[in-house]
């Protein structure tokens, strides 16, 4: 079998080739490993090599997956492997266990090829908040891949990797799935164990495949769901997952957020949006306008929660145990010095912001409101799902934009995540697939559009039954420069 | 305010207790004390990069335990808060702490109101070495020992209700005695099981409003306590006296040189920025978490003591000795259980008093190391109970017994100790004392009665202790027309 054609092949097909004996495991790690050498988008942080890759794991298990090679985002614990979070402050800390959704896909007989570059403490929606650099888009290399998992997405969409893990904790799987063309799938929260998941806002965090297909991200989440006994939030999906099979949509309902459909939305993808709901209303399904009146203070109160729990999730990062040291003069000035060299101006603005937040006195005003914002957020999604089965809005409201376009202001940057942040509040599962493409406001050549489709806690299955047989009416089937023919 | 007005103290207690689990809070690495530094460590107690805390079962089981001694209203459904601060005793720079609802609500031990009781984690273990040892400013190098990093702790809070520093001392060892009982914790100050901190304030006596508290940390043992306290009740009361007011802060009290100081003021206080902590879900004990917490309960203390006075007549003093040690009530109850005919009374004091005192005689042995059995000792206060030997015999025979196990007939039969029971005898013995001391004799007939002490010592050194002191006395004073 040509190299070209394996790399072509979705994990779930490669899958199949090494199960069936047509290419061996070892074939198939050579021409990864191969590949990902070639990583000109800054993708990766590390490449492992063949021992690395391969410590731990039985590729010819015959477990479902085996075999296929899987980048994973830097944010995961690896033993013996750097892991740095996209931050100075972990730069040459090599922990000292491995997390528990690796371990799970390892234990799959999945090699991992490589860890993923990202916004810094997964903290960005664009990549350049990394330490190392910029992730460049596979489709247009002036521009974005999105964040925080862009190292993820771009290996997935440049073909440099078969399949990623990433996590999202407002949008960071979706956004950048949707920016990079390929499919990003966010479980409930609580699905899959965030045990050695580097913590960003840990009533948000969680992990998710990226993949180039519904049916991967099916794979890869049947083998990283469950109930593990070091996280005490995890409760894994009730039955397993299997792979999809639906070819319509009949019967189904699908509510539009009137609410969060408005300014803001480039033209180019709404009218993906717009092709997209008349594809599901050919497949049989039905499409309704639906209330979610609080999902417009999403933002805010994920703007205030997410940096509160950061706050304290990073404080840890002293300088004392592991990772950076500055300055030896005395404790005080090791902590700032340690804190002000190793964290970047995103991080320090979040950690500010949450500190401030959390402040005696503020509590009420800030942390309590949003938790009450996040409350009623919840209780829109509840009231929706009675009336529909899933809810469906663009992933993000632009396509990739340009490097530097948006760093200057954060608020914008912030707005990205408007059609992702409800769920991550709500904690419900969300996935964007790839629907189409769309110029860039500014002009240029077409970029992707996600549709992201949300369902009820723990309704995976359905959810993926849904994307799967929409995956198959869109027929996206168009790849990025990168890729070579 | 009148400097003549009266003050009282108003001091409430923060009493951390250290849970002897097999395991820490947050993670399984094993307890211990003593051993090389940072080496029951792991990832999770080391707040490596990722990691989550699970909560310890047992932990909560004891903190339910606890909660069932002191009489507190149990939570239905508690919650785990992140206490912030940085230092390095804190690797993850917050504590696992509980904050506005605590597994434990208000309660009672004896004559205290307890205000709440909660479940967090310990801090790990600093040394500061170099030029100025003790503190982390000005010390060479600061050393962390990970070991103590995430041991349960219950923190017990009571309401102000105590009013001395005798009284925190009485109060501190009735709670350390009722939880050694329940077999929860060391509870030994020195080691660090069991610490207390008081918060003492003074206002006029009769007023229901508290004055400025000041607190004070870590004082390790109930001695020190007491003098502590009222060294800093002596120091506000002396302030307000003087036309002064009360600052609030933090003091250290120096027992070697009874001196107070202080460790930090108001304003220098943490914001400790408490968060729900994300990682952990609420616990909510399971009914029948909460029957195997009150199945588990044994006679505690408090009721101990009560039983021992109320139903066996035992003196205060006695019961409360008793009942602080759960060993000592049990050797008690062996006493009288084998002999049921004795007085639960002659018999407590025999075992507070002389049996205890003679232990400490002989080489300070503790009850476990003593070759007397309960049954043995109970024999001997029955020979005293039954006037068959005198009191001052009883600790000859005691004295052998301790010393090999003696058995007590066999000593009084050996040495003809028998009490002299024929009054004709005494009488005898009665009236050559008198002949033979005059000079007392004649004192005590004019009235100077304390002299009759020199005349019972004759007698009982003719009757080399065999005789019953009381009688003694009876028959002096008779012979000499008293």
């Amino acid at each position: 079998m040509a190299e070209h054609e394996l790399l072509a092949a979705t994990a779930t097909e490669t899958a199949g080739l090494i199960a069936d004996g047509v290419v061996s495991s070892d074939e198939c790690l050579n021409a990864w490993l191969d590949r990902a050498a070639e990583d000109r988008l800054n993708g990766y942080l590390w490449k492992a090599d063949r021992a690395a890759a391969m410590r731990g794991v039985d590729p010819d298990s015959g477990a479902p997956g085996a075999g296929v090679p899987v980048a994973v985002k830097d944010i995961f614990c690896t033993t013996g492997v750097p892991t740095t979070a996209g931050s100075r402050i972990l730069e040459g800390y090599i922990p000292p266990y491995t997390s528990t959704a690796l371990s799970r896909l390892s234990a799959s007989g999945m090699p991992m090829i490589g860890k993923t570059n990202m916004d810094e403490f997964a903290m960005g929606s664009s990549n350049e908040n990394s330490a190392y650099g910029p992730v460049l888009n596979p489709w247009d290399h002036g521009r974005v891949p999105g964040g925080s998992s862009g190292g993820s997405a771009a290996v997935v969409a440049g073909r440099l990797a078969p399949w990623a893990l990433g996590t999202d904790t407002g949008g960071s799987i979706r956004q950048p799935a949707a920016l990079c063309g390929i499919v990003g799938l966010k479980p409930t929260y609580g699905a899959i164990s965030r045990y050695g998941m580097i913590a960003f806002a840990s009533s948000l965090d969680q992990c998710g495949p990226l993949t180039r297909d519904v049916t991967d991200a099916a794979l890869m989440l049947s083998r990283l769901q469950g109930r593990d006994e070091m996280d005490s939030t995890s409760v894994g999906i009730e039955g397993g997952v299997e792979l999809p099979s639906a070819v319509d949509l009949n019967g189904l309902r699908f509510g539009i957020p009137a609410d969060l459909i408005g300014e803001g939305l480039e033209a180019g993808v709404r009218k993906v949006f717009e092709q997209t709901t008349a594809a599901i209303e050919r497949l049989g399904g039905s499409i309704e306008s639906i209330a979610l009146p609080h999902s417009d203070h999403g933002i805010s109160a994920y703007y205030v929660l997410a940096p509160a729990e950061a706050s304290t999730n990073l404080a840890r990062y002293d300088g004392v145990r592991y990772g950076m040291r500055e300055s030896e003069d005395d404790l005080v000035s090791m902590y700032e010095e340690t804190r002000g060299a190793g964290f970047g101006p995103e991080v320090k603005r979040r950690i500010m912001l949450g500190t401030y937040a959390l402040s005696s006195g503020y509590y009420e005003a800030y942390y309590g409101r949003a938790q009450r914002v996040r409350t009623m957020i919840v209780r829109d999604f509840d009231k929706a799902f009675g009336q529909v089965d899933f809810v469906v809005t663009p992933t993000s409201p632009t396509v990739a934009f340009g490097l530097g376009e948006k760093t200057g202001d954060p608020w914008t940057m912030y707005l990205n995540d408007l059609y992702t942040v409800p769920m991550s509040l709500a904690g419900i599962p969300a996935i964007s697939i790839p629907a189409g493409t769309a110029g860039p406001a500014g002009g240029g050549p077409e970029l992707p559009v996600g549709f992201q489709i949300a369902a009820p806690a723990f309704a995976e299955q359905s959810l993926l039954e849904a994307a799967f047989a929409l995956e198959r009416e869109i027929g996206f089937e168009q790849e990025p420069q990168e890729v070579e023919r | 305010m009148s400097s003549e007005q009266e003050l009282e103290a108003v001091i409430g207690l923060e009493i951390h207790v250290q849970l002897s689990t097999r395991t820490k809070m947050f993670c399984g690495c094993e307890l211990s004390f003593g051993d090389r530094a940072n080496v029951h460590t792991c990832p999770i107690c080391l707040a490596h990069p990722g990691v989550l805390p699970v909560p310890n079962r047992t932990a909560i089981e004891y903190a339910l335990l606890i909660a069932a001694a002191l009489e507190c209203e149990v939570a239905p459904r508690s919650i785990f808060h992140r206490k912030n601060y940085f230092y390095p005793d804190s690797p993850k720079a917050y504590q696992i702490s509980q904050y506005d609802v605590p597994i434990a609500g208000a309660g009672r031990l004896g004559d205290v109101r307890i205000h709440r009781a909660h479940l967090e984690e310990d801090a790990a273990k600093m040394v500061h070495v170099g030029h100025h040892r003790g503190r982390i400013q000005g010390s060479d190098d600061s050393l962390v020992d990970f070991n103590r990093g995430g041991t349960p702790l219950v923190e017990i809070v009571t309401e102000p209700d105590l009013r001395s520093g005798a009284q925190v001392r009485e109060w501190g060892q009735l709670l350390r005695a009722t939880i050694r009982q329940l077999g929860v914790s060391d509870v030994n100050m020195e080691e660090g099981s069991l610490r207390c901190d008081a918060n003492v304030s003074v206002r006029p006596v009769g007023s229901d409003e508290f004055g400025t508290k000041t607190e004070m940390k870590n004082m390790n043992s109930f001695r020190f306590i007491e003098r502590g306290i009222e060294a800093e009740v002596a120091r506000q009361k002396e302030l307000i006296a003087s036309g002064g007011q009360v600052v609030q802060e933090t003091l250290h009290f120096d027992p070697a040189t009874g001196e107070l100081h202080s460790l930090r003021s108001k304003e220098e206080a943490h914001d400790y920025r408490y968060m729900p902590e994300p990682d952990l879900v609420p616990v909510v004990p399971t009914r029948q978490m909460l029957d195997a917490a009150a199945a588990a309960l044994p006679e505690l203390p408090a009721e101990r003591s009560q039983r021992y006075r109320e139903e066996l007549g035992v003196s205060e003093g006695a019961a409360l000795k008793l009942s602080f040690d759960l060993e000592w009530a049990e050797f008690f109850e062996g006493v009288i259980a084998h002999h049921p005919e004795i007085e639960p009374r002659a018999a407590a004091n025999w075992v507070t008093g002389e049996f205890a005192a003679e232990l400490r005689k002989q080489g300070d042995q503790a009850l476990g190391e003593t070759v007397v059995t309960p049954d043995s000792l109970g024999a001997l206060v029955r020979l005293v109970g039954s006037k068959r030997i005198s009191h001052s015999s009883a600790k000859a025979v005691l004295a052998e017994m301790v010393a090999d196990g003696a058995d007590p007939l066999e000593v009084v039969e050996e040495r003809g100790l028998e009490q002299i029971s024929d009054s004709g005898e005494l009488e005898k013995i009665v009236a050559q004392a008198i002949d033979e001391n005059p000079a007392p004799a004649e004192q005590v007939r004019s009235g100077n009665e304390k002299a009759i002490g020199a005349l019972v010592g004759a007698v009982m050194k003719a009757t080399q202790g065999r005789a019953d002191g009381g009688e003694v006395t009876r028959l002096l004073r008779r012979d000499l027309g008293l």
